[in-house]
């Protein structure tokens, strides 16, 4: 699964350059931003590796017994005698097993989304910066157009087109490629906006316009000289749009339109366990929905912390 | 100016017709309106009679063509479920989106401004940082569960509010208002809440973040040097500067605000259009989707408009980069 | 607290004044779809009508015929293709108009014509004639025993009314229209409509003209009506004391209710059963894993299916004791219905096994199962729970859950395999079902059998019940049918639903098996 973290440009001298003084000295020095690190990196980690921690499989109905439902967490059922560490939800699933493999999906939805838009931006961006004339019109036309077009409602306008294209047999599987489709396609805007405002800058310094001068082609000049310049504004949206993507993902199953039951993401057993909110089953929704709290809300103070960092002037 | 308006008028609506073609599309797997319209006993007859009727049985573009036609002249059909014009429905309904949207609007402007210029003169210190951590809770959680736990700790554990809704309303020219009565007053608290926290949040940082970097701006260092109050520092030169920006941004969030009304609204019963365009989608209430998803983008892309002409008539350096961009 | 406070309103309003104004504030998931009473035949459309307007016959509490607009009615003697039916005296509509045999003559032709709803439960009927005044006969064409269940949700209007009005032709909802009738009503019943705004509000006032007010107890004297779709919120009105009587409380929140102080939940078996069905029509199916051949044909397969399923399990933990296990796709108020046949659904997962090997799907095989996820109680969730249960006899089970309006057309279209369907029966005879489930489909029958099942022995069983009018004979007839069409396994039943309504505990009143409140029969108070 692609769910490798975004860690900058492969370059090391980039990188060397990335990491070094300021940025890890402001990142030592900002507590919450390591407790959210190492909250992210410990959940990420879960998720990859979820299938190693997880006591159960909950995405293989054989091994479910539906007597198991409804157990309160760490006491026995009251039919099977079965004990589960986090409880059990309505259908007899490890509550814990199934948010870890719930946040895989949660999570892969979430980064595939993000590099998905990520990609569409930086290339529309670049073009729209480097190219110029009607295909700049054009692009960021579309861009603005985008931007006022609620995120929310173009998803549900994917999701229902893909679906309908989808033959049936394979619509149990799609779900979690039109939603990565989605809310990918309804993100991508402000990647393009920066990457386009620092490319219109950076195209005319004078190191652009010398590698221009030596004849190197339009392509290895954006992608060598002005891709490196963006990486930095990219990385904190492209932090924030993991967050907003994977709560994006929970909202849409609320429309009913995220992933299926049988193989839940955080955002489905949350729409599940609200269901439970009033009857005392309390644990059907507050593990999922205080692990989505957890990960959207490190990110987030990440993604915040990123900016500030990024931004020495507001130190 | 005339030209590139017309050229902005223009390149509106063939987004409009794309929109609307994409909309379209979708209908067709959204689900089959016959099913809801006949009941238990009808016959394999009435399906073919009924979808003869409605013109389902037509080519996709015929149909797509058909409502277009009707649409320019403001028909946009009857309901499938009601049975009414849809742009009557349309009308009765948005009166309590708009107001809806408005007030959270408002919740989310002076929110957000207050505590972003808290935030932003007491930068350091603990208060400000809870408050900015604690906003981005509420914006680490769907809509949908805070409306949720909202109505649960305020209607049925407090029993302070109501849990859906709009109350008494009063009809005032054919805009029913929840403003004037108590009960309509108090319904709208939790829906602007729910509605309004994640913008609220968005300004908040916005304010935040405008006004750090105005308040280093060299005259306002030149003003702290002239012994200007460090209050009217912050409020009549700092502030008034961050504003023009928040404004834009709020007035382009408008947009989302009214999409976002579609969680709000199923949630809380709200009576407006959100809710109308789920139940229309439950229903493959055709006409009803149509008109939304139309009016919506009118709505959007007539904003779009005027931020842009906006933009084009104040800053003359606009013009320069447009005109070229376009050759 | 607004419940107290309501409370000791009513027990203050009962001891001090009687009977005073009492408004029901009363909220279920959908909203009547139209006024118009003859077009839709659908249960919310049909129960808010129910307040207004009023049919010849009604059911009570228990699915027993009540008279209402009809005082009594008879096959007339010696004409065996003739019923009599004798009207109640000196009931008057809304408006003051007299209700007469000639408004039934005009409703019926009404209920028949071409955009009604309800023509097809009147296909029957080849004449309606008013012998005088409170007199009507209807004519069928052959002997119809079961006529008046046909008539219980069917709404007379005021002739002169609908004429001037010129809302004579029902309300085409397909071809998009409005009437008259469709925003405005004029009945005979308990309650007259005040305001309405649909999906949003509706509120209607007692009738003090009402033919009935000292025969029912009409405690209440006003009703708000509120369509919350959101089950939470629903439930979460019913708690905070917002809303008075609720239908559709979602099971797990029926203890939560009970356990508020002041609030009651009522429940009674529903007329609707929950079943699988399985296309063992087709020669080989697209959404399996076996090529060339289809074992859903295979009736070892199907029994096989059937005895995997755990109905008590999905009873105790899925519907929270709220349903109860079925054998067979009728509901216990269904004329035809047997203990003994709704008795064989245990589960035997070991012979289960040991037919699917018989049928050489020893090692199983794999198809989707498609489920609606708003139309039944907890449709989705038994879907899931058959998943696990399926997974067990090594049957590979892919979920496609999706909202009612896509589900149904696929049953309509055959594009599913394997779905899920409930199914009342509002005649309460096992000929309603034939003639839909189980009968080959062509244009007039067997219009929701999707399982391409087709028997022309059967078929002819089932036509001959229409006209069958030794009831014996008959019963032995429907007998018949049903013991092939549990051999075959035809269909794989789940349970008979239950329903459920939370109230305020001054709130009295039987759960109705139609779900469809009258709220003349409400009593209030203390």
């Amino acid at each position: 699964m692609a769910e490798t973290p975004i860690e900058g440009p492969d370059r090391p001298s980039r990188l060397a350059q990335f990491w070094d003084g300021d940025f890890m000295w402001s990142f030592r020095h900002a507590p919450v931003a390591m407790v959210s690190f190492a909250i992210v990196v410990v959940l990420v980690l879960s998720a990859i590796f979820a299938p190693l921690i997880a006591p159960f499989d909950p995405f293989n109905p054989a091994t479910l017994n539906l007597m198991n439902g409804f157990t309160p967490p760490g006491e026995p059922n009251a039919f099977t005698g079965d004990s589960f560490f986090l409880g059990t939800d309505d259908q007899g699933r490890d509550v814990f097993s199934t948010i870890l493999y719930g946040m895989r999906i949660s999570l892969f939805v979430g980064f595939s989304a993000v590099f998905l838009a990520m990609f569409i931006g930086i290339l529309l961006g670049l073009i729209a910066g480097y190219v110029g004339g009607w295909v700049e019109t054009i692009i960021m036309r579309v861009a603005d157009i985008q931007l006022t077009f609620p995120s929310i409602l173009v998803a549900m306008l994917i999701f229902g087109i893909a679906k309908g294209i989808t033959p049936a047999e394979y619509r149990d599987q799609m779900a979690i490629w039109v939603l990565i489709l989605a809310i990918g396609l309804s993100d991508w805007v402000q990647f393009a906006r920066v990457v386009r405002g620092t490319t219109l800058v950076e195209k005319n310094k004078e190191y652009v316009q010398a590698a221009r001068l030596i004849g190197r082609s339009r392509f290895a000049i954006m992608l060598r000289h002005i891709l490196p310049n963006v990486l930095g504004p990219v990385l904190v949206i492209a932090t924030i749009s993991l967050a907003l993507a994977i709560i994006a993902e929970a909202t849409l199953s609320f429309l009913g339109v995220g992933a299926p039951p049988t193989k839940p993401s955080l955002g489905t057993l949350i729409r599940i366990g609200q269901e439970f909110m009033f009857s005392g089953e309390w644990w059907i929704l507050f593990f999922p929905a205080i692990t989505l709290l957890a990960l959207a809300l490190s990110i987030n103070l990440l993604g915040d912390w990123l900016r500030d960092a990024m931004n020495p002037k507001l130190r | 100016m005339f030209s590139f308006a017309l050229r902005r008028v223009f390149q509106s609506v063939i987004v409009l017709l794309v929109v609307g073609l994409v909309a379209f599309a979708m209908f067709r797997f959204v689900g089959d309106p016959i099913d809801n319209m006949l009941g238990q006993e009808r016959t394999l007859e009435d399906i073919e009679r009924l979808r003869e009727n409605l013109g389902l049985d037509k080519p996709f573009m015929v149909q797509y063509w058909r409502f277009l036609e009707q649409a320019a002249q403001g028909n946009f059909g009857l309901s499938y479920r009601q049975g009414r014009p849809v742009a009557d429905i349309l009308l009765e309904r948005i009166p309590a989106t708009l107001e809806l949207a408005f007030v959270s609007g408002l919740l989310a402007l002076i929110g957000g401004i207050v505590l972003g210029i808290f935030t932003a003169i007491r930068r350091r210190g603990v208060a400000a940082n809870v408050i900015m951590t604690a906003s981005l809770v509420g914006v680490s959680l769907p809509t949908f569960l805070i409306g949720i736990l909202l109505i649960y700790i305020f209607s049925v554990e407090l029993n302070w509010l109501p849990s859906f809704g709009r109350g008494d309303v009063v009809d005032i020219g054919g805009w029913s208002t929840g403003f004037f009565t108590e009960s309509g007053r108090k319904a709208l608290i939790l829906p602007a809440i729910t509605l309004g926290l994640y913008q609220m949040t968005l300004i908040m940082r916005l304010v935040r973040t405008e006004m750090l970097e105005v308040l280093r701006m060299d005259y306002i260092r030149f003003a702290r040097a002239r012994g200007i109050k460090e209050r009217a520092i912050n409020f009549r030169h700092a502030l008034k500067n961050t504003l023009v920006p928040v404004i834009t941004i709020t007035g382009l969030q408008l947009g989302s605000i009214i999409a976002f009304a579609i969680i709000t609204e199923t949630v809380f019963q709200w009576p407006g259009v959100g809710l109308l365009f789920i139940n229309a989608i439950q229903f493959v209430d055709i006409p009803v989707m149509a008109a939304y998803l139309m009016m919506i983008s009118v709505m959007f892309v007539g904003i779009n408009l005027i931020v842009d002409m906006l933009y084009f008539a104040i800053d003359p350096r606009l013009r320069v980069e447009r005109s070229g961009g376009s050759n | 607290m607004k419940t107290k406070a309501l409370l000791a309103l009513t027990l203050l309003a009962t001891t001090a004044m009687g009977a005073s104004a009492e408004t029901l504030r009363w909220a279920r998931a959908g909203d009547s779809l139209t006024l118009d009473p003859h077009a839709q035949n659908e249960g919310p459309t049909h129960t808010l009508a129910h307040q207004i307007y009023e049919p010849l016959i009604i059911r009570d509490h228990s699915g027993a015929f009540q008279a209402a607009l009809a005082t009594d009615w008879a096959p007339k003697e010696g004409d065996p293709n003739v019923w009599v039916f004798n009207l109640r005296q000196g009931v008057t509509y809304h408006d003051g108009a007299d209700f007469t045999a000639e408004d039934v003559v005009f409703s019926i032709n009404r209920a028949k014509s071409e955009n009604s709803a309800m023509k097809e439960l009147l296909t029957s009927i080849v004449e309606v004639r008013a012998t005088d005044d409170h007199t009507v006969e209807f004519v069928t064409d052959g002997p119809n025993p079961i006529l008046p269940s046909n008539l219980t949700n069917l709404f007379m209007m005021d002739k002169g009314w609908t004429e001037a009005n010129s809302a004579t032709k029902v309300q085409d909802i397909a071809g998009g229209e409005t009437t008259f009738a469709s925003s405005n009503t004029n009945g005979t019943g308990p309650f007259q409509l005040v305001s309405r705004e649909p999906d949003v509000k509706t509120v209607l006032s007692s009738n003090a003209a009402y033919w009935g007010k000292d025969e029912f107890p009409l405690d209440v004297t006003e009703i708000v009506y509120t369509p919350i779709q959101n089950a939470a919120t629903r439930v979460a009105a019913l708690l905070s004391g917002e809303v008075d009587f609720i239908q559709d409380v979602p099971v797990q929140d029926l203890g939560r209710v009970a356990d508020t102080s002041g609030l009651v939940v009522k429940t009674a078996p529903q007329n609707r059963v929950i079943f699988f069905g399985m296309n063992m029509g087709a020669d080989d199916i697209a959404n399996d894993n076996v090529d060339g051949k289809n074992p859903l044909s295979d009736a070892r397969v199907r029994k096989a299916m059937s005895l995997a399923v755990n109905r008590d399990a999905i009873k105790k933990v899925v519907m929270r004791e709220q349903s109860q296990p079925a054998g067979m796709i009728a509901p216990p108020f269904v004329n035809g219905w047997t203990a003994e046949m709704d008795a064989s659904s245990a589960t035997d997962v070991e012979k289960a096994k040991s037919l699917m090997a018989d049928a050489g799907y020893g090692d199983g095989f794999s198809i989707q199962l498609d489920c609606p996820n708003d139309r039944y109680i907890n449709d989705e969730a038994i879907c899931q729970a058959a998943v696990g249960m399926m997974a067990q006899i090594g049957v590979t089970v892919n979920l496609d859950a999706k909202p009612k309006a896509q589900h149904f057309p696929l049953i309509q279209n055959k594009e599913t395999d394997f779905y899920m369907l409930g199914w009342g029966v509002p005649t309460y005879d096992s000929e309603y079902i034939f003639n839909f489930l189980v009968h080959t489909r062509n244009d007039e029958r067997g219009s929701w059998n999707g399982t391409g099942y087709s028997n022309p022995d059967l078929d002819a069983k089932i036509a001959s019940l229409s006209s069958e009018t030794d009831l014996e004979k008959r019963n032995g007839l429907i007998g018949d049918i049903w013991s092939v069409v549990q051999d075959e396994t035809l269909y794989i039943p789940i349970h008979h639903q239950v329903l459920n309504w939370g109230m305020t505990e001054n709130v009295k009143t039987e759960v109705s098996p139609e779900d469809d409140p009258k709220f003349k029969f409400f009593e209030l108070g203390g």
